[in-house]
């Protein structure tokens, strides 16, 4: 009976397995991690990095020393045939000493780095921050940035400056969602009734994405957003470009009548729009559309920001993202669809 | 009824046990309502399964309308929801059910009515969770069920009310279980078996009790303020009405992390039972196996929070937090030693439940180190919630508890049935288990850390996530496989009789169900037996010089054992039809009709005669 068990550790065995085991471990490398946590683009990233590469080591070490003293007593100890009985030890003070001792040892070593970590995380870097309040909704993730008497207000989407510290405020308009920037540090709970602090600074330029990281209902899965890291020249572009008035073109006939339809359609009981009544109301249901064109992505990060994936998502939301909270009065019709379509990537 | 059933039992008693429906659903017998906690809690546990090989098949590639993202969240909520409280506990408790009683030589629990009423209330709440489906309507805010998603405004179907209603309801089968164990493991030991001479399954199932005796509290009063946020208009949870949804965090996991000490300690007494019978050596260090259970069930109240590090409670809780989970690795640590050194010098009989058991051993340290890696506070802040937690509770819970709980199914099999699993099968499904949970839950580590949220019920394809997806969902189906050789196993054992009697102790045993024939007759043991030792058989084989005779199957007659009752089964009914009350919208008249029929049976019961 223990043939079996025995054979199949004999290393000879081993090698057959070992090239194609090799082959998918680099074939599921080489495929390309966009939202990796293991590649820290900021500074409270690498520091929580650091130290899960700490304790990682001491983890392998610990698993190859303790898998491998269980291996060697099930190959060494194996039933012989006409064994007589083992010894019948009972324990062993100073082995038990020792085996208490020594992880607790280990663990006071990785210990130290965590609670030094807690504390330096949990304070703000000082130096010249810039502000962003995130709330989540069911399922997007709002932006703000406060600049005095105005405030940027954008969805989808977080422009960050380079090299800045960014201070977050986090919250939420309905149930608990989490905040989650796994390129720049980690997550923390945007919790409705609370305020959150969490902070960040990336260094490196680039557009990164990202999603909630806390069970929030149906859409939970598709609720993704993008960082945007900007060198502080275009971020500053970007801010300005985000509070400059847009009126449209009153010229374009089909702008008028998507202006026209985003009111009668419905469009304005959710959305806050430039050029609208409510382009300065704050606690509309839906992200702010004033300047949607000039987001790369729309419905929470699902489609690249086109006028085919927003004539998909004005002809049935339901279908496209089934759940999603906006929900059409009426059907469009194609003419209706092409005229709200144009209307709204005007808005740059 | 009593003078009618009389002369049938009396004739029945002569021989074998009476048979037939009614004798199951009225049976007191602490090896009959084992074996239904068994039968029930496996067919949950496939069904569990069946809702996880669901899960892998949407994920296994991107993009995936395999399930609806409503659908998906159901069957995420109801696969955690089953495994933790409909399979992995309830097998623990067929466990607790037919071996605890036989290892400390007692003829059967201290309160055996209360015992059949636990399973049935077990039963019937476990079926009411699951008649959701009937109704599209089945629990879909996740085990965890994290306020104020379940607040009425956010979730006003019936899903969550099928939840916490059920779990209301699995809790009182569990509490009631708790209270009959605990005063059996402490009152009706046999003479001689001193607290540490009680075998290590004893021991850890008694721990197990305690535990829920103090963290079920808990989840039942959260649970009641959640009863109130839904049906009644309150706002415990709610903060647009002044509450706070933080709070349930709290509640949950001060019941939920002990609860996950309440998985685990009965698969490490399993597994130090079968270690030192298939490497013929007494378990090594007895009293620090005993004390670092106990040690680590004390430590369980205080680590709740470590689910918590993303919720933002400040760098001094953060910290306690960490260190005290941190610290609950030194107690496990010396068990997993302990073990080792158990097998260490030892002659290892690789039979399948050995196999499952050094298993155990395995992937446990995997998780067990995995769980060291999130108690570092910063970086579980980039695990936390992500598919790496998910890995990581795998290795605890189906390495740990499933392979634990399948050695514990291979060891007493012959024990509970008087027949043998087949060991060549046996093999099989243990290579197939391993490789299949191995290829299934390994991947989760890269994906969490590569950054894939969990709960998600689909991925995108540019993330990269896409590979080690479907590596999983193929591991999954082998995973699958290996149960399904399981269940052929247990078929093909039911249809081929044997044509001997198997021997009351087919591995060398060292604790007393193995002295006693298998199956054990209804009233256990002839004569309560006395203790001098720890490992009273191997003690008294040792005295005999080297085997015993086989144990003779007496008629019984003359030991009095307590009569079949039908009232613990009523009272579950009552129970049931007072919380359906709730569920189809507090209508008053099922309320009180549900309590009648609870209060009539317990009056009933209180006053049976027990002759």
């Amino acid at each position: 009976m223990p043939r079996s068990a025995e054979s199949s550790f004999r290393s000879g065995r081993w090698s057959r397995w070992l090239a194609p085991l090799l082959a998918l471990v680099v074939v599921g490398c080489a495929e390309h991690y966009p939202q990796t946590t293991l590649l820290p683009k900021g500074d409270f990233a690498r520091m929580v990095d650091h130290l899960l590469r700490t304790t990682v080591w001491w983890a392998t070490g610990v698993f190859i020393l303790v898998e491998g003293a269980l291996v060697v007593a099930m190959i060494r100890f194996r039933e012989r045939p006409g064994d007589p009985e083992p010894k019948q030890t009972h324990g062993n003070m100073a082995l038990e000493i020792a085996w208490t001792i020594i992880p607790a040892a280990i663990l006071a070593i990785i210990a130290v780095p965590t609670v030094r970590t807690i504390f330096k995380t949990s304070e703000l870097p000082g130096g010249n921050s810039v502000q962003v309040d995130v709330i989540g909704h069911q399922w997007w993730f709002e932006f703000r940035y406060p600049m005095g008497k105005d405030t940027v207000v954008t969805a989808d989407e977080m422009h960050v400056p380079l090299g800045r510290t960014v201070d977050l405020r986090l919250t939420s308009a309905d149930v608990i969602h989490s905040f989650w920037v796994p390129q720049f540090a980690g997550k923390r709970d945007m919790i409705p009734g609370h305020t959150n602090h969490f902070w960040f600074k990336a260094d490196t330029v680039g557009t990164y994405p990202s999603q909630c990281a806390e069970f929030c209902g149906e859409e939970h899965g598709r609720m993704g957003f993008r960082i945007v890291v900007q060198d502080s020249a275009t971020f500053a572009q970007w801010e300005a470009a985000q509070l400059a008035p847009f009126a449209g073109d009153s010229t374009d006939s089909l702008f008028r009548v998507g202006k026209t339809l985003f009111v009668t359609a419905g469009c304005i009981g959710c959305h806050a729009m430039a050029g609208q009544p409510t382009e300065h109301i704050m606690s509309m249901m839906g992200p702010n559309l004033s300047h949607v064109a000039s987001r790369g992505t729309i419905v929470a990060g699902m489609f690249p920001e086109s006028d085919s994936t927003m004539s998909i998502w004005l002809r049935n939301p339901q279908a496209a993202k089934p759940g999603a909270l906006m929900k059409l009065p009426r059907p469009l019709t194609e003419p209706e669809i092409a005229a709200l379509v144009h209307y709204v990537r005007a808005h740059r | 009824m009593a003078t009618a059933a009389l002369p049938r039992d009396h004739a029945a008693g002569a021989s074998h046990e009476a048979t037939g429906l009614w004798s199951w659903i009225t049976t007191v017998d602490h090896k009959r309502i084992g074996i239904l906690y068994g039968a029930t809690a496996f067919l949950f546990f496939l069904m569990g399964g069946l809702e996880a090989l669901l899960l892998r098949w949407q994920l296994g590639r991107p993009d995936n309308t395999f399930l609806s993202p409503d659908v998906y969240n159901q069957v995420f909520t109801m696969h955690g929801t089953t495994m933790i409280f409909l399979a992995v506990m309830p097998l623990s408790a067929m466990f607790f059910n037919f071996m605890i009683p036989l290892q400390i030589g007692a003829r059967d629990v201290a309160f055996p009515r209360l015992n059949a009423f636990s399973y049935w209330v077990f039963l019937l709440g476990g079926l009411f969770i699951n008649s959701s489906f009937l109704f599209h309507a089945a629990p879909n805010a996740g085990w965890f069920g994290y306020a104020n998603l379940t607040s009425i405004q956010y979730s006003p179907a019936i899903n969550i009310d099928f939840w916490l209603l059920g779990l209301q309801m699995l809790g009182v089968a569990s509490l009631a279980a708790a209270v009959n164990f605990a005063t059996t493991i402490i009152n009706l030991r046999a003479p001689g078996m001193k607290l540490l001479r009680m075998p290590m399954f004893t021991w850890m199932s008694f721990i197990t009790q305690v535990l829920l005796l103090l963290a079920f509290p808990v989840i039942t009063v959260a649970l009641i303020l959640l009863m109130m946020d839904r049906f009644f208009g309150t706002s415990f949870y709610v903060p647009t009405g002044g509450g706070d949804p933080v709070l349930w965090q709290h509640l949950f996991w001060i019941f939920g992390h002990p609860e996950v000490y309440i998985l685990i300690l009965p698969a490490f007494g399993i597994v130090s039972e079968v270690l030192p019978v298939f490497s013929r050596k007494p378990i090594f260090g007895y009293t620090a196996m005993v004390f670092s259970g106990i040690f680590i069930a004390f430590l369980g109240f205080g680590v709740w929070s470590h689910h918590m590090f993303a919720v933002g409670m400040g760098p001094i809780a953060d910290t306690v937090f960490s260190l005290t989970t941190m610290l609950i690795a030194i107690p496990t640590g010396v068990k997993i030693f302990n073990w080792i050194a158990t097998i260490w010098g030892g002659s290892i009989r690789y039979r399948a439940a050995m196999m499952f058991a050094l298993g155990f051993i395995a992937m446990f340290i995997i998780g067990g180190l995995s769980g060291v890696m999130h108690a570092v506070a910063p970086a579980d802040l980039q695990q936390t919630d992500t598919y790496f937690v998910v890995a990581h509770f795998h290795y605890v819970l189906f390495g740990g508890s499933i392979f634990a709980l399948v050695a514990g199914a291979y060891y007493w099999f012959p024990k509970m049935f008087g027949r043998m699993l087949d060991e060549r099968l046996g093999k099989v499904h243990f290579w197939l288990m391993l490789i299949g949970f191995n290829l299934t839950f390994f991947p989760m580590h890269f994906l969490g850390l590569n950054g894939m949220p969990r709960r998600v019920y689909t991925y995108p394809a540019g993330l990269g996530f896409s590979f080690w997806n479907a590596v999983a969902t193929a591991g999954s189906l082998i995973l699958g496989t290996s149960f399904l050789v399981f269940l052929i196993n247990i078929i093909k054992t039911w249809r081929t009789r044997p044509t001997t009697p198997i021997p009351a102790d087919p591995w060398g045993g060292a604790t007393l169900e193995w002295s006693i024939p298998s199956p054990p007759p209804p009233h256990n043991f002839e004569e309560i037996p006395t203790i001098d030792s720890r490992d009273p058989l191997w003690a008294a084989k040792r005295k005999a010089g080297g085997t015993l005779p086989e144990p003779v199957r007496g008629s019984g007659a003359g030991i009095h054992m307590p009569p079949p009752s039908y009232w613990p089964f009523f009272a579950a009914w009552g129970i049931l039809i007072f919380l359906v009350g709730f569920l189809v919208g507090v209508k008053l008249p099922i309320i009180l009709a549900g309590a009648a029929l609870l209060l009539v049976s317990v009056f009933n019961w209180a006053f049976e005669p027990v002759e």
